[in-house]
């Protein structure tokens, strides 16, 4: 009995599904959830079935500058050459964004000194990673390279805002002149 | 009430053991058979090359040559092994230190590779020397390494059982043993003694027949209230227990539609939870990364490496995980190149405060400086993600009612932070007194 009354105890907890609700009323409302299934979207563009959403084509974010740069290796030459980063005087605080940007989207792989050796290549995982000395780099080219990647390099646009992306251009170039 | 998703049968779960039980008996069988083949690859490592230093070929390659190459698969560059046989030496030699000269000079086997790679150039070495091209070389013909035996465990999948588990088992197993030897001897030993005392002509004290104790019992009156009153409270004590919990989801930990695991990317590897969580900086919800986020890594990254899988998990099965997310972004592994047929990921949504709610991740994070670690719990050691804490309104309050804010360095909080420490006398202020505890901050 004892047996009986263990099993029919732990049986109704699984942590596999949710638990039960009281009167959950207002728990949902009529409003769509973030990224959930739905079917509000149905028309020619849309992504079908989930209310995550691609923005309209040509519509921009506020705050967005035209980046006129195409992703190809003209693109890089010429960005390398011509662009030159809006931002003429970082702060202190600033600046100390840029770097705590870099600890999260960067030093993984180039290292915290921008060396080339992050964690992901010291243990072998992520292989071919250079060290920014041994590029020719200028503001324009890592802006261009965040935004777009390079080679096996992914691009970082959708993680780091422009502005924010100019920061971390200022950093790298200060890790560089170090190395 | 409401159950939200399904139950677990009991018959699944029973199902699942048997399988467990079949899977785990296979593998004792295995690892029997196949213990010895790992010495046999081990000693099958390959002659160093003549021509060149093939482990210093190696570091060269893995710095310098990786970004766009792979011995056996094609990245943005050919898969190189073998191609000291393909190309003689002054070739190679020109090609690496420059392969935008080979092309324009006209050479047909550059612009054939050229072409067939979409003209992506490849970049120039000239600071490497002919002995260091010579190393590199040497490290590329090195053969294919004898796949490692531990990748053919049959049934190596879901349920296979740790193989620490077995030392285990048989100590549980000896324990128990032991434990019924006891019981079977004093069993015996009262006999004997029984036996030696009839001999010797003593006589064993009878006990005297007295009230069964139930009846006892029953006409104790005060003991009887007693117990029912101590019933009573401690059913009570249950039922309060049991409705408390309801719609509480602590410790919720569903099937995800891939298995990523927390403990592998955040743990082992050390990746910024806001790396893929970046929205935390500044939004009200915390992102799930979408999937190029993942591809930054993992259009180099398709497969785990030999040391990753646990006796639970096989690199085969972490493999099988790795080829799910190709197939939802439509990368296709072989040619290196995005199909264009991509197919939503269905997360299952795990942390979830109903509507009536307004939770905010940018005020706690980036404003409060709270780590996720806090209300998460120890991610990074999660293989399966699941909700660490209760995600009540006593959860909420009683972490405002202790934190300090941190007022330093934060311009918007000066002026409240004069005439608020006035107010309360206090250096510190914590969330409560900064009005957290206001109906309207939590709910719309
Ligand atoms: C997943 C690993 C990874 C991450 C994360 C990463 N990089 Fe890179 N990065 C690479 C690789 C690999 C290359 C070499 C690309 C090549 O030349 O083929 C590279 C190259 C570069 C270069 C040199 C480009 C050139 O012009 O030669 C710069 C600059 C750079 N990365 C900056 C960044 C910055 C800034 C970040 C953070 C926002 C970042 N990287 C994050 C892997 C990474
Ligand atoms: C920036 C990416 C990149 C890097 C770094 C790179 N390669 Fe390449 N490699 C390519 C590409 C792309 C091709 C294909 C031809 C083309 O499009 O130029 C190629 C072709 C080759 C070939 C011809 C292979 C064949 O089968 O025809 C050899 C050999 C080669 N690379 C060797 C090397 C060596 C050795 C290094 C390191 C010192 C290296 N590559 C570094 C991109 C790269
Ligand atoms: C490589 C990308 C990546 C990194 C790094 C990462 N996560 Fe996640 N996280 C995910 C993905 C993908 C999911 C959805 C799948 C799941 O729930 O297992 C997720 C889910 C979660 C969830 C559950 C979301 C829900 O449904 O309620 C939490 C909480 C979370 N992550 C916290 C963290 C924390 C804390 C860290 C840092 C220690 C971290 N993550 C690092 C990719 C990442
Ligand atoms: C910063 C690099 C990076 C990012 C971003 C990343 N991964 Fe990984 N992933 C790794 C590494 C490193 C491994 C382990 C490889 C090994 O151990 O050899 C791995 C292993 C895996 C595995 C096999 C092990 C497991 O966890 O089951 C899966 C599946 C996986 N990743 C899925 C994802 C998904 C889905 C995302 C996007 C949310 C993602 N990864 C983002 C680096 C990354
Ligand atoms: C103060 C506690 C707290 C901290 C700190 C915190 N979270 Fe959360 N997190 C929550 C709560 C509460 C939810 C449920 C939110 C909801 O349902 O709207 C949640 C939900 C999530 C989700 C699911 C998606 C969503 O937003 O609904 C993810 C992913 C997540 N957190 C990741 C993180 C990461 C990464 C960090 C660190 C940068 C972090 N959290 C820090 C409390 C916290
Ligand atoms: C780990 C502790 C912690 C937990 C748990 C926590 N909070 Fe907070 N919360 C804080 C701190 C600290 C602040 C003050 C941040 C600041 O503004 O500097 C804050 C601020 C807030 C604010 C803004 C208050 C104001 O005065 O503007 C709201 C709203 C809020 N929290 C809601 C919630 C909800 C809802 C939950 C539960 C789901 C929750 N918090 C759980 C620590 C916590
Ligand atoms: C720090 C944020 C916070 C504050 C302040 C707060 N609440 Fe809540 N409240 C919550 C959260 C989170 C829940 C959801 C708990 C759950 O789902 O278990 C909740 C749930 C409730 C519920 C239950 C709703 C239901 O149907 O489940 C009531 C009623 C409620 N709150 C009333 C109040 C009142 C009245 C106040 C002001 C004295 C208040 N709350 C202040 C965070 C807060």
């Amino acid at each position: 009995m004892l047996f009986g009354l263990a099993v029919s105890v732990t049986s109704c907890f699984d942590s596999k599904s949710p638990n039960y609700q009281f009167f959950p009323n207002m728990y949902q409302s009529v409003g769509y959830e973030t990224y959930a299934e739905s079917d509000a979207f149905n028309g020619e563009n849309q992504l079908k079935g989930q209310t995550a959403q691609v923005p309209p084509q040509g519509s921009i974010k506020r705050g967005f500058e035209i980046y006129d740069y195409e992703n190809s290796t003209a693109g890089y030459e010429l960005a390398k050459l011509n662009l030159k980063s809006p931002l003429d005087s970082i702060s202190e605080k600033e600046a100390a964004k840029g770097k705590e940007l870099y600890g999260i989207y960067c030093a993984i792989c180039h290292g915290e000194q921008g060396n080339g050796k992050g964690k992901l290549v010291e243990r072998e995982k992520f292989l071919g990673v250079p060290s920014y000395a041994d590029r020719p780099v200028t503001e324009g080219s890592v802006f261009h390279v965040i935004t777009y990647g390079l080679n096996s390099m992914g691009s970082h646009a959708n993680q780091l805002s422009q502005h924010e992306r100019w920061l971390v251009t200022d950093y790298v170039l200060q890790l560089k002149s170090k190395l | 009430m409401k159950k939200v998703g399904n139950h677990n049968s009991i018959s699944r779960i029973l199902k699942f053991s048997l399988a467990l039980m079949l899977t785990f008996s296979i593998q004792l069988f295995a690892q029997d058979a196949v213990t010895p083949a790992p010495d046999a690859a081990a000693t099958a490592t390959p002659a160093p090359s003549a021509t060149g230093d093939a482990a210093a070929g190696k570091a060269l390659f893995n710095a310098q040559c990786a970004a766009c190459h792979k011995l056996d698969a094609k990245m943005t560059g050919p898969a190189l092994r073998g191609v000291g046989d393909k190309y003689e030496k002054e070739w190679l030699y020109k090609w690496i230190r420059n392969s935008a000269d080979l092309i324009k000079s006209g050479d047909e086997r550059a612009n054939k590779v050229f072409n067939e790679f979409n003209k992506s150039p490849m970049t120039a070495f000239p600071q490497l020397s002919n002995a260091d091209i010579d190393n590199i070389i040497a490290y590329t013909m090195e053969p294919v390494p004898a796949p490692a035996a531990v990748a053919a465990v049959p049934g190596g999948d879901q349920g296979s059982v740790q193989s620490g588990g077995i030392s285990n088992e048989v100590i549980l197993g000896a324990l128990a043993l032991v434990l019924a030897m006891l019981v079977v001897m004093l069993f015996l030993v009262n006999n004997v003694l029984t036996r030696i005392a009839k001999a010797n002509g003593l006589e064993v004290a009878k006990s005297e027949k007295s009230l069964p104790i139930w009846k006892a019992f029953a006409k104790n009156q005060f003991l009887v209230l007693v117990t029912v009153i101590f019933f009573l409270l401690s059913s009570a004590y249950f039922v309060y227990g049991w409705f408390m919990q309801v719609g509480v989801d602590q410790g919720y930990e569903p099937i995800q539609p891939i298995h990523y695991s927390h403990r592998i990317h955040a743990g082992e590897n050390g990746i910024d939870c806001k790396y893929c969580h970046s929205a935390a900086r500044e939004s009200k919800h915390s992102n799930i990364p979408s999937l190029n986020v993942c591809m930054n890594c993992h259009k180099n990254i398709s497969e785990v490496a030999e040391s990753t899988a646990t006796p639970e998990y096989s690199k085969a099965f972490y493999d099988g995980e790795i080829q799910k997310l190709y197939d939802a972004v439509g990368w296709d592994k072989a040619n290196q190149k995005y199909t264009g047929k991509t197919q939503p990921v269905k997360w299952v949504r795990i942390h979830n405060l109903p509507d009536l709610v307004y939770f905010n991740h940018a005020q706690h994070v980036t404003v409060g400086g709270i780590e996720c670690q806090t209300c998460h719990g120890p991610v990074e050691e999660m293989e399966i993600m699941k909700q660490h804490s209760p995600l009540t309104m006593g959860w909420c309050i009683n972490c405002h009612r202790e934190t300090e804010v941190k007022l330093k360095d934060n311009e918007y909080y000066k002026k409240i932070h004069e005439e608020l420490s006035k107010k309360y006398g206090v250096e510190k202020l914590t969330a409560a007194q900064m009005g957290g505890l206001e109906c309207g901050k939590c709910h719309y």
